[in-house]
């Protein structure tokens, strides 16, 4: 085969290569190392070199271990805020910057119990605090769907992840949503990304940001691989007390299950920011897709950004409270034990991670709390509810996923607000704890990616990954998807 | 109105153990008057009767039984430490003499 060809793959074409001995897992892996030493310097998916050695140990190791395995052989990448024995778990931040996690996370081990073989380690905005991948303290990521000479950013923060698999730099890659970090990245880089619903997939071994918000994920090329993934990642743990006990079903296998009797609720959005080629490529989506449609309000959605904000930094900075400087991560030396704590933190926290610690503080103190944080999580019922009454009327809600396509570096660095602004139509899903999908539903003139969001009652992942699944038939996405561009 | 003055923004960075000074301050105080001028707009809506959200699973009192686990060595931790005497991890002195 030709070089990169193998990379380009989804995980089922891989196994079924596999199956029929048309390629071996050490030809797919020496092909998506040969695509990272190639292109890496310029995409900066990853934040470290895999070793090529090192590599194929593991892959051997793990087809020894795992020869039957779901995942056997499969190179998938992971964000840098997901712990893996050895491995430097940054999250793209110098306050960590050489910690070596001691333990597998659960979805690590998953992993590996099914045989993948794991990549480290792709770049995110530090402590996924950002939606572009410029936050991180080591540099950003280009899109690898960008034009020569114009280049945009991936989304964020899991923007390493998603530029890792849309640039076949791996096959695919796990990322965590806290308001959108998964799905608006995934439709940035026109991939699929999903958010499970919060407690689906264990939380143990993931650098906590906002507890109560945030949920690991698969960033797939099509939607039978998030099925294959999440089926490998979800289920109960013990070791996390909020994952969910609630069966696991096979979503691979009930992929063509798609209900006849499914109805797609059509939101009245903010259209604040909305470009017109996204507002018309999700509308076509939808037609494409053939079920019938029934208008929705959701009548708190306004509030999702400030009710986000105030949730999410107070828990971030209650949360970044363990780094300083004592038990891992860097230390600032020097003076006493309070100067050692400001050095260490001051010097370690980059821009955005300092603004959201002292916005989270301050939601926090005594005086504000009730008007900001409480008055925050009253607002946060009103949101659930409405999606609670909307799910009465139909199975699944549908809406871009971003307002645009994918910006440029530096576009809205100076402008925290206008950032935030961008994950409008992601962080609602958070907030509620329901599973929502970003896929691929075309480009815009730029032939830059859009992307269709899907949003289903707690625990409907099989239905977001049927829906996903029936419109990717219907809009024959392979030949979409070749109109996307990849670095070569 | 500014919600949030630089000197309101300095203090609230010690309790968060932030250094704060200078052209940083007065830029990251502005900023963050902005974002919560934008979030004052939650004060507007209606919660009378509205219990918070803290989190959104029916999940609660999660208990596990209380048996010993395998767990990471004092060695393996106080490695990952920036200083140590191990199994101790070092620190500036808390006490002055």
């Amino acid at each position: 085969m030709a070089s990169g060809e193998l990379a380009s793959k989804t995980i089922h074409e891989l196994l079924d290569l596999f199956e029929k001995k048309q390629a071996s897992s050490e030809e797919v892996l020496d092909d998506v190392l040969s695509r990272i030493e190639q292109h890496n310097p310029k995409v900066h998916a990853y934040l470290e070199s895999p070793d090529p050695d090192r590599m194929r140990q593991q892959l051997r190791d793990q087809w020894k271990a795992s020869p039957s395995g779901r995942l056997r052989g499969i190179p998938i990448t992971i964000k840098d805020n997901i712990c893996s024995t050895g491995v430097e778990v940054s999250c793209a931040s110098r306050i960590l910057k050489g910690f070596r996690s001691p333990y597998d996370a659960t979805v690590i081990e998953r992993l590996r119990r099914e045989g993948a073989v794991i990549i480290p380690r792709a770049n995110m905005d530090e402590f996924a605090f950002g939606s572009s991948t410029e936050n991180s303290a080591f540099g950003g990521t280009v899109n690898p769907r960008s034009k020569e000479g114009d280049a945009r950013v991936p989304g964020g923060s899991s923007g390493g992840s998603a530029a890792a698999v849309a640039g076949d730099l791996a096959i695919a890659a796990l990322g965590s949503d806290t308001g959108g970090s998964i799905r608006q990245p995934a439709s940035f880089c026109g991939i699929v990304g999903l958010k499970p619903t919060y407690g689906r997939v264990s939380r143990y071994g993931l650098v906590a940001f906002a507890s109560s918000l945030d949920q690991i994920g698969p960033l797939t090329k099509d939607a039978r691989d998030a099925a294959i993934l999440l089926s490998v990642i979800a289920g109960h743990d013990p070791r996390d007390s909020t994952s969910a006990p609630n069966k696991v079903p096979d979503y691979e296998a009930a992929l063509d299950r798609l209900p006849k009797d499914v109805t797609i609720g059509l939101p009245t959005l903010p259209s604040k920011g909305l470009e017109r080629n996204v507002e018309a490529r999700v509308q076509e989506a939808v037609k494409v897709l053939g079920l019938s449609t029934v208008p929705i309000e959701l009548e708190n959605i306004g509030q999702s950004i400030a009710t986000y904000y105030v949730i999410a930094t107070a828990e971030a900075s209650s949360n970044l409270a363990r780094f300083d400087g004592v038990r891992y991560g860097a230390r600032a030396n020097g003076g006493s034990l309070m100067d050692m704590y400001l050095d260490t933190r001051s010097q370690g926290f980059g821009a955005e991670a300092k603004r959201r610690i002292l916005l989270g503080t301050y939601v926090l103190s005594q005086g504000y709390y009730d008007a900001y944080y409480l008055q925050g999580m009253k607002v946060r019922t009103l949101i659930k509810r409405d999606f609670d009454e909307a799910f009465k009327q139909c199975s699944v809600i549908a809406m871009p996923t971003s307002p645009t396509v994918a910006f440029r570096p530096g576009e809205k660095m100076e402008d925290p607000l206008q950032m935030y602004l961008s994950d409008i139509y992601t962080i609602s899903a958070n907030l509620a704890g329901i599973p929502a999908i970003s896929i691929c539903c075309g480009s815009d003139a730029d032939r830059l990616p859009i992307g269709l969001q899907l949003l289903a009652p707690p625990f409907r992942e099989d239905l977001l990954l049927q829906i996903a699944h029936a419109y990717e038939q219907k809009a024959n996405w392979p030949t979409l998807r070749a109109s996307l561009r990849v670095p070569h | 109105m500014a919600v949030v003055t630089p000197d309101i923004v300095k203090q609230v960075a010690m309790l968060a153990r932030l250094r704060l000074e200078g052209k940083a301050l007065t830029q990251l105080a502005a900023q963050l008057d902005e974002i919560l001028q934008y979030v004052q707009q939650l004060q507007a809506v209606d919660t009378t009767g509205v219990e918070p959200t803290s989190h959104v699973l029916p999940l609660s009192n999660i208990l596990r039984k209380d048996e010993p686990q395998p767990s990471l060595s004092q060695e393996a931790v106080a490695a990952l430490a920036p200083a140590a005497h191990p199994p101790f991890i070092a620190v500036p002195k808390v006490i002055e003499s």
